[in-house]
């Protein structure tokens, strides 16, 4: 009989959580970096990103797709893919992890901190990523400014291009969310 | 057997704490239709052209040329005493169309291209094993200056040229492209005893990359409308492709000066197995002149 009573209560639990779950998906995605080296200012815009977060948990994940980067120059578009990033063999940049300091019920910006598993051109790193999230109707809208040091995930320049591409980008990412 | 009965009811509780949202995203992502891109460095394989083609709105500025043969000896400085150059604009209309002119002193030739990239090689959601595209050229040669020079009933028709030729590649890798040229030339004047109006040809080449900016490329065109007393050799071509961002520089050594497909795939004199190799550089510079989409 308390066995019994134990996977009740254990059962409703776990219906009430999966019940209760908000997942969001993106609705909209803004990616760009910015690269400011001695020669020339290189932006890319990327609006092909997927995302899911699940504002229960915090659980949050995103995929890039890198072929979808938009440059001023075609060549540098081609140059990108086939050279640093190697698209062919890397397809996708990712990010796992969980975003702490949201709170559901709150509205207006919220401060809040990623924390997790980013993946570029095959290497992947913890990295722990600020932000913001702002409630709008029943949509989130989430922004976060950061720094990738292309280094650390093994991309490397060419000592004739190093003037012209730096050694670290800034990482603008802006998406909306829908719920799910 | 309860406690078995117990994780049992839990499992989707459990299932749902470890809940992989990458994997739920890649799942929806789907099957997309993934293009090959970049399967050669240029839009030159080294005398003769790649299925590449120009994006939209951007210009090449290519600058080519062929040194002297390097079997001139000393007094020739190895064939660095003399130059022919052809000087030429690459643009994309389209993405899958490109316009060229250009300018060759071999014959002081003019040339056009139209080159149309017709098939793509592709993965994904569509496969298709290779990329082809269609060039079709035309060439009139300024030289020699008088009709009459040649003979009294030769006219200014009989200056021009067509090329043909459907380009196909496979990218077997990153590191591996091969290419196969069906080619035909038409003149419409030629020395009867010696050569046919229309020449079909077949050529072979490919780039092996060695490097993320350096690649090694060959090119080989087999005339088969040669005729036996024919005073031509077929153009065999060894090259070295160095990229750097807007630039692509490419080294070659090479049998044939002209730079025009009439002039390196029918009008080749030298044997390179005789020793007759010229060295050569083409020189390229990319322009975006309107913003990519």
């Amino acid at each position: 009989m308390y066995n019994k009573i134990i996977i009740l209560v254990f059962g409703f639990a776990c219906i009430s959580l999966i019940a209760s779950a908000q997942k969001y998906t993106t609705e909209k995605t803004f990616v760009s970096f910015f690269s400011d080296a001695a020669i020339e200012d290189i932006t890319a815009e990327n609006t092909k990103t997927a995302g899911v977060f699940n504002s229960t948990t915090g659980d949050i994940a995103f995929s890039v797709p890198i072929k979808d980067y938009e440059f001023a120059k075609s060549l540098m578009k081609e140059h990108f893919n086939e050279k640093y990033m190697e698209t062919e063999k890397y397809p996708k940049s990712t990010f796992q992890g969980k975003i702490t300091g949201y709170n559901p019920e709150a509205t207006g910006v919220q401060n809040v901190t990623s924390k997790g598993k980013l993946s570029i051109h095959g290497q992947t790193h913890e990295v722990e990523i600020p932000g913001t999230i702002e409630k709008q109707g029943d949509k989130l809208l989430m922004k976060s400014k950061f720094i990738v040091k292309l280094e650390d995930y093994k991309i490397t320049i060419p000592q004739l291009l190093w003037q012209n591409i730096a050694e670290q980008v800034e990482v603008t990412v802006d998406f909306t969310f829908k719920p799910q | 057997m309860k406690r078995l009965f117990i994780l049992f009811l839990l499992s989707p509780c459990l299932a749902f704490a470890q809940d992989d949202l990458l994997a739920e995203l890649e799942k929806d992502s789907g099957n997309e239709t993934e293009y090959t891109f970049a399967t050669f460095k240029g839009t030159r394989l080294a005398n003769g052209h790649t299925i590449e083609t120009k994006n939209e709105g951007s210009l090449e500025f290519i600058f080519a040329h062929r040194f002297g043969a390097i079997n001139g000896g000393w007094y020739e400085m190895y064939g660095l005493d003399e130059a022919l150059v052809r000087l030429g604009l690459d643009y994309g209309i389209k993405d899958w169309l490109s316009f060229s002119i250009g300018r060759n002193s071999f014959d002081k030739t003019m040339d056009s291209y139209v080159k149309i990239r017709a098939l793509r090689q592709s993965t994904g959601a569509k496969t298709f094993p290779f990329s082809a595209t269609v060039l079709l050229g035309g060439a009139y040669k300024f030289s020699p200056e008088n009709n009459s020079d040649v003979s009294d009933d030769f006219e200014n028709v009989d200056r021009l040229s067509y090329t043909g030729q459907v380009l196909i590649a496979r990218k077997f890798s990153t590191n591996l492209s091969l290419q196969l040229m069906p080619s035909i030339v038409h003149k419409n004047a030629v020395v009867a005893s010696q050569e046919e109006n229309d020449q079909f040809a077949l050529g072979f080449g490919g780039r092996i990359k060695l490097t993320k900016s350096v690649a090694i490329t060959t090119e080989y065109y087999h005339n088969f409308s040669m005729k036996d007393d024919s005073p031509y050799f077929n153009p065999l071509a060894f090259g070295i492709d160095i990229e750097t961002g807007g630039h692509v520089f490419q080294l070659v050594i090479t049998n044939a000066v002209g730079l025009t497909e009439r002039a390196f795939i029918t009008e080749t004199r030298d044997d390179f197995w005789d020793g007759d190799i010229h060295l050569g550089f083409n020189v390229t510079r990319t322009f975006q002149l309107k913003k990519a989409k």
